[in-house]
């Protein structure tokens, strides 16, 4: 218990409005303004979570998207959302914060005693242990015992994140003081800006850091740059990460809002500067991730925003300039400081401050947080020690975009090498680091004209700090997941000296910071064991996103329902309110059945009707591409499997859609209406793609004037009316008599008539293998025709038939849909339908490939029937196995139901050389067991056809 | 997310849009008396040449096909043309 709550500084937070919350149970206070980080820090709790590995205590790192430690699940409402990271998140009235990878908690965790075993369970140690028998069989426990917070399974956020798309001249991210000097100058000249930044307030480093700018206060600059902004039709996002940089200047971006659903931008602009600052590196000696080991830059941000002290006794660890204003800042608060330095050449120091010269740490020492320190030999007494290892340049979206690095010997780190991604960038992510660079870089980045504002403030240096790898004791190198300096010399030693490799093998800077606090040292580390600089060691790759973003947000409203928005039956309530079921049929959301309860009754009572009496179903989903013109004929014949320029206008005929490679593409009916005007029945979950078929050769085989294809498929309603009373229920329905007639409508007729004052398409053609009638009208009278239909089904006792019914029917007769009764391998031939193979002598689509010694080989899978013994249908998808012998697949079974007509099951298969087979037994092989069934043709119901004129 | 320029349409998001063939690659005629290995060529060995590229896409909002030239490294798309002896 250190931390403390200075009395009066603190710019962000309200007194007058105190906050109570809880962490691990225990009740504390803190006030408006603060995140969850500095009302722990203030309120004095150390411990705040365990390590991944060894359980190892954690404290408070960071300030921002870097803190590796400070993560919780957070209950609010009832509601617990897992792995919130402290420093980002700001505090509210009755928070429930849990420490991760604890238990029962933070400061008691029982699994603290595996660090005991830590000289057991070196990096690679999971890997290589636990492959014997097998990892699944440890994967249980171990993920137990990992994994930080806990998903709480009632939790549903809302899908309610509005995606919204932004344009603008110039994107500024990061507003600091580089992005204030960009956004200001570009405003100036009229361009619209968009400056954004991940803190609720614009000012960078400046906010803790202060400054004067052209003799004022900052916070003068800053306003004058939000005029600016705004005055110019620019805009300023605050509480905004940009997550991520894609293609084309396309930049996403996660906006919290209060009050409102949180916000995702799509953001295009012309211009963009990366104005993200940089992260300050740790300090690497024994116990080195030890709690009260802090960022010093945190330090002076929560003593300047949140009047948060990291402690009262205070050891300071740098290398570099910047540190020595945090020193004089905690002094000022009435700390006791001492600042190492590891440099010889130091600054003057600071007011109250005793700095030690070429003073290295080399231990930390205290149980379970910082007590005291070793530097240079010598024992310090102190509650916090606060370091500073440099700073490395935030380059993420630069590289994301593409860009690449180079290493900068003055900034100590790898910087963006100009002109290598779309992006201009400046200040510290730039490696040019103190105030007045910062502002030249970003006026310049900006466009501005004239001088940059000035600063009185000078440069910064700094020396280049490294981890020892001879320094005894553990270093740790990623606090998160474990990774020690000893885990890279393993990791040397046995090869993975690639850095990816490197990352892989020990897990460094895999943990949520994404390496933001480890990467750099795991790097150098490399370097060093392995004799090659840090450019030669290089640097795993950059990805989206910059820092963890909900999925809720990048998805938005398409969850759920409207992940993959099935198409919808514009006579959708009509089937509801005659109490069908609905499911997704390719697609678009169909009746499986009619009425509650249990499906496969209801649908082996409507296949019945259907064959007893008749059956209406809606068929609306049925592809209907219209190609039209004096080429149309020409274009189909080149299209399809079957001739289609021998149709008679009137006529329909059956046939399929192979791709160049022989295989089938889909299947269905094409009508010809006209000598140019063919309607394309495509099964309905393939339509689209046989469109884009169609259209590929119109446009690059064929003259495109000659004839145009238009898919109208959504707008018209099919109802399909099948059974042996097919014809008296039209009758009754007032179909013309006309199409009724076996003479003028034989069955694979069509023909266009009016119904009811509309025009009416009635086909004859079956699906079911009876008399069926297929009548399509315009959608806006589909209403009427389900009407007139409903009413006349009474007169022949005939029911709405679902699709589960239809699947049932169309098994009988042995009709395939393509898809589930063929796969990526099955020709027509395979099907049975040799015909046009023998005898076209034409060219057509997928044509050549008919004809490979792979298609003609004999022991092509094949479509069959199967009959069994017994009334349980055989498993669909079970493979099918020679009845003795070795077991191998022969194919597989590929629909099964049970046959209310026949009063058995009923099966289709794709059989190795199948139609030799016919007669022959074959085993069915599904969950261990093998079942004998007997090869038959696919048609079980009906082989004579008779029933279509019934 | 890449944008592509329809010829016809003009630039659009690359979500409306799907890559067809490879430009350029004509299918041997005639088929029949191509030889086996030939025709297993034409179906299967495609260029996926790393940098400039000629592809045809199409832009399936609007159903047209058309020649687009790219680099498949950058994403920089430098030539959009509609297909060989057509017009936008």
């Amino acid at each position: 218990m250190t931390g403390w709550r200075h009395d009066n500084a603190g710019s962000c937070i309200d007194r007058d409005r105190p906050v109570s919350f809880t962490f691990d149970g225990a009740e504390l206070a803190g006030f408006t303004g603060d995140t969850l980080a500095s009302a722990l820090l203030a309120s004095g709790v150390r411990v705040l979570g365990r390590s991944f590995k060894y359980h190892r205590p954690r404290g408070l790192w960071g300030m921002g998207g870097e803190e590796p430690n400070a993560i919780f699940d957070i209950t609010e409402d009832g509601v617990t959302t897992p792995n919130i990271r402290a420093t980002t998140e700001p505090l509210r009235e009755g928070m429930a914060l849990r420490s991760v990878n604890t238990a029962p908690d933070a400061a008691r965790d029982r699994a603290g005693a595996l660090d005991m075993l830590s000289r057991f369970l070196p990096a690679g140690f999971y890997y290589k242990t636990f492959m014997t028998p097998g990892w699944m069989r440890w994967e249980p426990m171990i993920r137990r015992m990992a994994g930080l917070g806990r998903l709480d399974p009632g939790h549903r956020p809302p899908a309610d994140t509005p995606q919204t798309n932004g344009r603008c001249d110039l994107l500024v991210i990061g507003a600091g003081p580089a992005g204030l000097a960009a956004a200001r100058a570009a405003a100036r000249a009229g361009r619209e800006v968009w400056l954004v930044d991940e803190a609720d307030e614009i000012g960078g480093s400046l906010r803790w850091r202060g400054g004067e700018i052209d003799g004022g206060d900052w916070r003068e600059f800053a306003r004058d740059t939000r005029h600016a902004v705004s005055a110019a039709g620019g805009r300023v996002l605050t509480g905004t990460t940009l997550w991520g940089a894609f293609d084309h200047g396309l930049f996403a971006a996660w906006e919290r809002r209060t009050g409102a659903p949180d916000r995702h931008w799509r953001i295009r602009a012309r211009d963009t500067v990366l104005a993200a600052g940089a992260i300050e590196r740790p300090l690497w000696f024994a116990n080195n991730d030890l709690p009260g080991i802090m960022s010093a830059e945190a330090a002076l941000h929560y003593l300047a925003l949140h009047g948060a002290v990291a402690g009262r006794r205070i050891l300071l660890a740098t290398g570099n300039d910047a540190s020595y204003p945090v020193a004089a800042a905690l002094a000022g608060a009435g700390c006791t400081v001492t600042l190492a330095d590891a440099r010889a050449t130091t600054p003057d120091p600071p007011e109250g401050v005793t700095v030690l010269k070429d003073a290295r740490i080399t231990r930390a020492r205290g149980r379970p947080s910082v007590m005291a320190a070793a530097v240079g030999g010598r024992r310090i007494e102190a509650d916090t020690i606060l370091v500073s290892g440099g700073y490395t340049p935030s380059v993420h979206l630069h590289c994301q975009a593409g860009g690449k690095l180079d290493w900068n010997a003055k900034a100590d780190s790898l910087v963006p090498r100009p002109d290598t991604s779309p992006l201009h960038v400046a200040g510290a992510a730039n490696g040019s680091f103190g105030l007045a660079r910062a502002l030249e870089e970003g006026h310049a980045a900006g466009g501005g004209t004239g001088p940059a504002p000035q600063v009185a403030a000078g440069d910064w240096t700094l020396g280049a700090m490294r981890p020892d790898p001879a320094l005894p004791g553990r270093q740790w190198v990623d606090p998160q997941n474990d990774v020690t300096l000893k885990d890279v010399r393993i990791a040397a030693q046995e090869g993975y000296r690639s850095v990816e490799h490197l990352k892989r093998y020990t897990t460094l800077g895999m943990a949520t910071d994404q390496g933001r606090s480890a990467n750099f040292a795991g790097l150098a580390a490399m370097a060093a064991l392995t004799g090659r600089s840090i450019p030669e060691t290089g640097t795993t790759t950059y990805r989206p996103p910059f820092s963890p973003v909900p999925l809720g947000v990048i998805a938005g409203p398409r969850r759920g329902d409207l992940f993959n928005a099935p198409r919808r039956l514009s006579l959708e309530a009509l089937h509801r309110a005659q109490g069908a079921e609905f499911r997704e049929y390719g697609g678009w959301l169909r009746p499986a059945a009619y009425g509650r309860g249990e499906e496969a009754e209801h649908a082996q009572a409507e296949a019945r009707a259907a064959r007893d009496t008749v059956g209406i179903y809606d068929a609306s989903p049925l592809g209907k591409i219209e190609v039209i013109g004096p080429g149309a004929a020409d274009l189909l014949d080149y299209c399809g499997y079957v001739r289609l320029s021998t149709l008679e206008p009137g006529r329909a005929r059956y046939g399929f859609m192979l791709n160049e490679t022989g295989i089938v593409h889909d299947d269905g009916v094409v009508f010809r209406l006209a000598a140019d005007r063919f309607i394309v029945s495509a099964s309905s979950s393939h339509a689209t793609s046989v469109r884009m078929m169609l259209e590929e050769a119109r446009q690059d085989i064929f003259d495109p004037r000659q004839s145009y294809i238009h898919d109208v498929t959504a707008g018209f309603v099919t109802l399909t009316v099948t059974g042996p009373a097919a014809r008296g229920l039209l009758r009754a329905a007032g179909i013309p008599e006309a199409v009724l007639d076996d003479a003028t409508m034989p069955h694979m007729s069509v023909t266009e008539t009016t119904w009811n004052g509309h025009a009416l398409r009635v086909a004859r053609v079956s699906f079911t293998g009876d008399r069926s009638y297929e009548l399509t009208v315009a959608a806006r009278h589909g209403a009427a025709l389900h009407a007139a239909l409903d009413a006349a089904r009474a007169e022949v006792d005939g029911r709405w038939i679902g699709m589960e019914a239809v699947m049932i029917l169309r098994a009988e007769k042995g009709f395939i849909l393509v898809g589930k009764d063929t796969d990526g391998l099955t020709m027509p031939h395979d099907l049975g339908w040799t015909g046009p193979r023998d005898k076209r002598t034409d060219e057509y689509l997928g044509r050549r490939a008919l004809f490979t010694p792979e298609a003609n080989r004999d022991d092509r899978r094949q479509l069959v029937g199967l009959e069994i013994a017994g009334d349980t249908p055989l498993p669909t998808g079970a493979h099918l196995v020679p009845p003795e012998g070795a077991r191998r697949s022969l194919g597989f079974v590929t629909s099964s139901y049970f046959s209310p007509t026949l009063d058995r099951p009923v099966a289709l298969a794709l059989l190795e050389g199948g139609r030799a087979r016919i007669g022959q037994e074959v085993g069915v092989f599904h969950m261990g067991e093998t079942a004998l069934a007997r090869v038959c043709p696919a048609c079980a119901l009906d082989p004579k056809w008779e029933r279509l004129h019934a | 997310m890449q944008i592509f320029t329809c010829p016809f349409c003009g630039p659009r998001e690359e979500a409306e849009f799907h890559f067809a063939a490879e430009a350029g690659k004509h299918r041997p005629q005639p088929a029949e008396e191509t030889s086996d290995a030939d025709w297993a060529d034409y179906l299967y060995f495609n260029d996926a040449p790393r940098g400039p590229a000629r592809e045809v896409w199409v832009h399936v909002t609007c159903g047209e096909f058309f020649v687009m030239t790219r680099d498949t490294v950058t994403r920089e798309v430098s030539d959009v043309a509609p297909l060989p002896g057509r017009t936008a």
